[in-house]
């Protein structure tokens, strides 16, 4: 289909400027005389065509699309697609730009492949693999696994001034799986499964044990299809410390079946993310709807990379913003081997582009139901020649108008938001506060918090109180497991009903417990950190919800399956603690004094102890029960016992 | 008496056939062994923890990147970096580490791998890698997979003292503990030639306890003396590099993988005009002539190609067998998504069941029980010594 895309296109252009076809086009054309049976889809693109000529003569006319429309058409070419076996699974590639009102810039990367295979079937293994990465593939029929979600953020996403990501992901590492519900011996699957998936992601995910996973009873259910529910069959971990850089984004970039090599992971390049306020990459695999009658399953691996921008170190203060500054690369081409390439631009809150210009303009808008609000997206559509103009390359240029950003100071008020903290002085005993905001006007809704706390904070739980509006709020379900020092963790699940316009908190108090010398870290007063607690939550939302889970809804508006159109489900994680525990000298200069005072105490106290003591032959005493008789005796005068 | 003759005349036939097969072997497989090794692989070690030791990660990371570029690949590469410099918040310039000063050369790369990292660079960890005594469910990044054949180059660099070098600031490895650990790997036929490099203070005392064959070993100091640091950079505010791996740095940049340098060139690397200190080496337990033993045999890998002139058809990619499942149908009803926050199915989930425990009347009943049949057996009368 590109290949007709690419040839009216070339009529066109020769038509309007006499340009010579671009060099990638060549290559387009000669991919898809292999793959001949594609060409059996390529039919319906051409209104879309049509469009992009009547934009060319036109541009500052915008047209609309709606995402419905454009499902309904793809629909047609996936009937036609499913004949032809061989194309059993797709990629597709999108990348989403929301600028901040804080003059930051939000840029979320979704890749997506879809394999209609089943990993777990016993009868036939898997063995060939087209874009599904077969290093997790394998990963998965061997443990297997049903679901899996691993994040690495560096950064704390902040809720007040950004607004809510789409994929909300906790500092550090977060790995939660849950496993088939043939698996046996869970516990040694998830220990070896972090073995490996530490080695393929280079990460320290090998210090996932005992005492940091839960199995939580209420949050995390399965975002794929399947309707067990059973959470013996669901590990939860985080690894708050672990740092995250280019030695893992390189592994994951490896998944991509484009590699870093074309599309849109071209921009992926490690000096510019992290040189950001945030940065989270993750991955998340489970089985989805093969089709829209779901009668059968695909599995889903999508990756996705968040990273937010920061206006004076990345942007250097001023406001305007290009693919070429935040990534220092700018777009030539889509992926091969994708067959979607967009890039959506949010610009919602500029309809008639008074806040911000943004340029090349694009005739294309689309509108989506995301998080609970209709937002309206510049759509560019990669696949397309034209998109790349004369130089050949796509950069996005995004400019502020004057002074437009003056208000940055004002906090956004996101209806759900979480925060927590550590109160309490001293290093024996403290006090957690979690802090959970209702921003409705008039909606109460319930959320379901979700605490792991390591053992070496003793919770004393008869402490825990909830309240909101000065007033104790009872939960209406309480999960409580206790930690076992050395063994697990604490679990505290709670699902709380908050309030309109409330603010809810939640403390609970808590001792220090005291290490054994070695399981001190190797910088121990830098202090111990406790995992993000997890707000799951139904917000209500202000427009309808698009309930018709299906895949054609574009990538960043599909993860989370919507059940009802008035509330939409999103989770929130507050900050990561970082708590001080009585932390003994390690000094040499201490452990020297300790030494010489232990040779002290016991060799010359135990000598001088000999020395200075006299000895008595001491007499045999009472057994208890005459002894006690003894003293009624005495009492009643009688003659004692001998 | 014949049938001894004829079965030494046997013998003799035999051993004749067989010197002579031997022969036509080492000719032909004696040339492709030349080197005596088939693999290469690398251990390299940056033992400090805190911002201030940047130097030593941008050490080993100088290493790394020569090895590399030297063909060695990733999977042969055991990287342990014990803390994050690149994507540190105090680092001016993220997911970079600097060898030169005004930010010249960046020798983390956008291609990097590191298998153990922060809290897991330890000494135990250390020793296992060498000696292979990993659990099992260790993956094979984590793992040195040598044989014989292999051709390894073990860099440390880190605080040490004489005899020993600290890990992470919170415990060290002793220079006996090394030989040791190296004697095993012999012993379990884990390496063909070892070269070891370190560049810690007092570096020579780490290899001086050395007994086993085949190891080469260089240092950045002799004992008594302190390995220096190279040069500050402003813009970062630590010293970037430590002198003698600077120096090594900048002689394996000049080396390509044909290049004929050899080991000695090695022990030139850094004078003591330069280096202030006076790096080490020993050979004495090294089979061969230091001057014939290329750089590339321990800093590089070997490829072996063979060309081929004969026409090979490819077939076309493997089609996977179509299986358009007839289940279809049978699984409609089942294929659902969650709801993710079912408040109602929480709230009335069934407690939890609690462990069978008999009933409190039962129990008081059994206690006035056993009173009961122990005052009739012994009545009152017999605790009159008490009363």
């Amino acid at each position: 289909m590109a290949a007709h895309r690419c040839g009216l296109s070339l009529v066109f252009i020769l038509i309007l400027s006499s340009l010579a076809c671009p060099s990638s086009c060549d290559a387009l054309e000669k991919a898809n005389e292999n793959t001949g049976e594609k060409q059996s889809v390529s039919d319906t693109p051409r209104e879309v065509n049509t469009d992009g000529s009547i934009a060319a003569e036109d541009l500052n006319e915008r047209q609309w699309q709606s995402t419905d429309v454009e499902a309904d058409r793809s629909d047609g070419t996936k009937d036609s697609e499913s004949f032809t076996a061989a194309a059993r699974d797709q990629f597709q590639e999108e990348l989403v730009i929301r600028p901040l009102h804080s003059g930051d810039i939000y840029a979320s990367f979704q890749f997506r492949t879809l394999w209609d295979t089943d990993f777990l079937q016993e009868r036939q293994k898997v063995s060939h693999y087209r874009l599904f990465p077969k290093s997790l593939g394998q990963v998965l029929s061997k443990f297997s696994v049903r679901e899996l979600h691993i994040s690495f953020t560096q950064g704390f996403w902040r809720t007040m001034q950004w607004g809510q990501p789409f994929i909300p992901s906790p500092p550090g590492a977060e790995l939660w799986v849950w496993f088939h519900d043939t698996v046996s011996d869970v516990d040694g699957n998830w220990k070896e499964l972090t073995n490996v998936l530490s080695g393929i992601f280079c990460a320290s995910l090998n210090f996932i044990d005992l005492t940091n996973t839960v199995q939580p009873s209420a949050s995390f259910k399965p975002l794929g299809l399947g309707n067990a529910t059973d959470h013996r069959f669901l590990r939860y971990a985080t690894l708050p410390r672990e740092i995250v850089c280019t030695e893992n984004l390189t592994p994951w970039k490896k998944l991509l079946p484009c590699g870093s090599k074309a599309g849109l992971s071209v921009l992926l390049k490690s000096e510019k993310l992290f040189h950001s306020s945030f940065h989270s990459q993750a991955v998340h695999i489970r089985p989805v709807c093969q089709d829209e009658q779901c009668t059968s399953k695909a599995w889903e691996l999508r990756q996705t990379l968040n990273v937010v921008f920061d206006l004076y170190t990345s942007g250097q203060g001023k406001k305007e913003w290009s693919l070429f500054k935040m990534f220092s690369r700018t777009l030539t081409e889509a992926c091969p081997l994708a067959t979607s390439s967009k890039v959506y631009v949010d610009i919602t809150d500029n309809p008639e582009g008074e806040l911000f210009e943004l340029s090349p303009a694009t005739p294309l808008l689309s509108q989506a139901v995301v998080l609970g609000d209709r937002r309206t997206y510049s759509v560019f559509d990669l696949t397309r020649a034209e998109m790349f103009g004369q130089l050949r390359s796509l950069n996005l240029l995004l400019r502020w108008k004057g002074d437009t950003l003056t208000t940055q100071s004002d906090m956004l008020r996101p209806l759900l938001h979480a925060e927590r903290y550590v109160a309490g002085f001293g290093l024996q005993t403290g006090e957690i506060h979690t802090v959970i905001y209702n921003n409705h006007p008039y909606r109460a809704f319930p959320v379901l918090l979700m605490d792991s706390v390591p053992w070496y904070l003793q919770l004393y739980i008869h402490t825990l109180t909830v309240t909101s509006k000065s007033r104790d709020n009872k939960p209406s379900y309480i999960h409580y497991q206790p930690a076992k020092d050395r063994h697990r963790p604490h679990l505290l699940e709670m699902l709380i009903q908050l309030p309109p316009h409330s603010m809810t908190e939640v403390t609970v108090q808590f001792e220090r417990a005291l290490l054994k010398w070695t399981e001190y870290t190797p910088d121990p007063n830098h202090g111990f950190y406790v995992g993000s607690s997890v707000v799951s939550a139904l917000v209500p939302s202000m427009v309808a919800m698009n309930t018709n889970f299906t895949q054609d809804q574009p990538l960043f508006s599909s993860f989370v399956p919507v059940k009802e159109e008035s509330s939409y489900f999103v989770r929130v994680y507050t900050e990561p603690l970082l708590v001080n525990l009585p932390t003994p000298d390690f000094s040499m200069p201490y452990n020297v004094i300790c030494l010489t005072c232990t040779v002290v105490a016991v060799g010359y106290g135990s000598f001088y102890n000999l020395l200075t003591r006299t000895f008595q032959v001491d007499e045999p005493s009472l057994p208890l029960a005459k002894r006690l008789a003894n003293l009624i005796r005495r009492i009643r005068g009688v003659p004692l016992l001998a | 008496m014949s049938h001894d003759f004829l079965q030494m005349h046997l013998k003799a036939v035999i051993s004749c056939l067989l010197i002579f097969l031997y022969k036509v072997h080492t000719t032909k497989a004696g040339q492709f062994f030349s080197s005596g090794h088939t693999n290469n692989w690398a251990v390299l070690v940056c033992t400090s923890r805190f911002w201030f030791n940047y130097r030593h990660v941008a050490n080993t990371l100088s290493v790394y990147r020569s090895v590399k570029r030297l063909g060695i690949p990733d999977s042969h590469i055991v990287l342990m970096l014990a803390d994050d410099m690149a994507c540190n918040y105090r680092n001016p310039k993220p997911a970079t580490v600097f060898s030169h000063k005004n930010m010249e050369l960046n020798v983390y790369g956008d291609d990097v791998e590191v298998d153990y990292r922060g809290y897991e660079v330890t000494v135990e960890n250390f020793l296992r890698v060498l000696t292979g005594r990993l659990p099992p469910s260790t993956p094979r990044s984590k793992r040195l997979l040598s044989d014989d054949r292999s051709n390894i180059l073990i860099y440390l660099t880190g605080h040490g003292g004489n005899g020993f070098l600290k890990f992470q600031d919170s415990e060290e490895i002793s220079n006996m503990e090394l030989a040791d650990a190296f004697e095993q790997m012999w012993q379990k036929r884990r390496y063909n030639e070892l070269l070891f490099i370190i560049d810690t203070c007092q570096g020579a005392s780490m290899y001086e306890r050395f007994y086993s064959p085949n190891l080469m070993a260089l240092a950045s100091s002799q004992v008594g003396e302190d390995s220096l640091s190279h040069q500050p950079d402003l813009a970062i505010g630590v010293h970037l590099m430590d002198k003698y791996t600077f120096y090594l740095l900048e002689f394996l940049e000049e080396v390509h993988p044909a290049s004929q340098a050899n080991m000695n060139d090695l022990f030139k690397v850094c004078p003591q005009s330069q280096c202030v200190s006076t790096p080490g080496h020993r050979t004495d337990l090294f089979q061969r002539d230091p001057g014939s033993v290329l750089i590339t045999d321990f800093f590089g890998s070997v490829r072996k190609v063979e060309i081929t002139k004969d026409t090979i058809n490819l077939t076309s990619p493997v089609e996977p067998p179509i299986q358009r499942s007839g289940s279809g149908d049978i699984q409609i009803e089942s294929l659902t998504y969650v709801d993710q926050l079912p408040v109602a199915e929480i709230i009335h989930q069934k407690p939890k069941q609690k462990d069978w425990h008999p009933p409190d009347g039962f129990i008081l009943g059994l206690w006035t029980l056993i009173l009961l049949v122990f005052f009739q057996t012994y009545g009152i009368k017999h605790l009159k010594h008490i009363f």
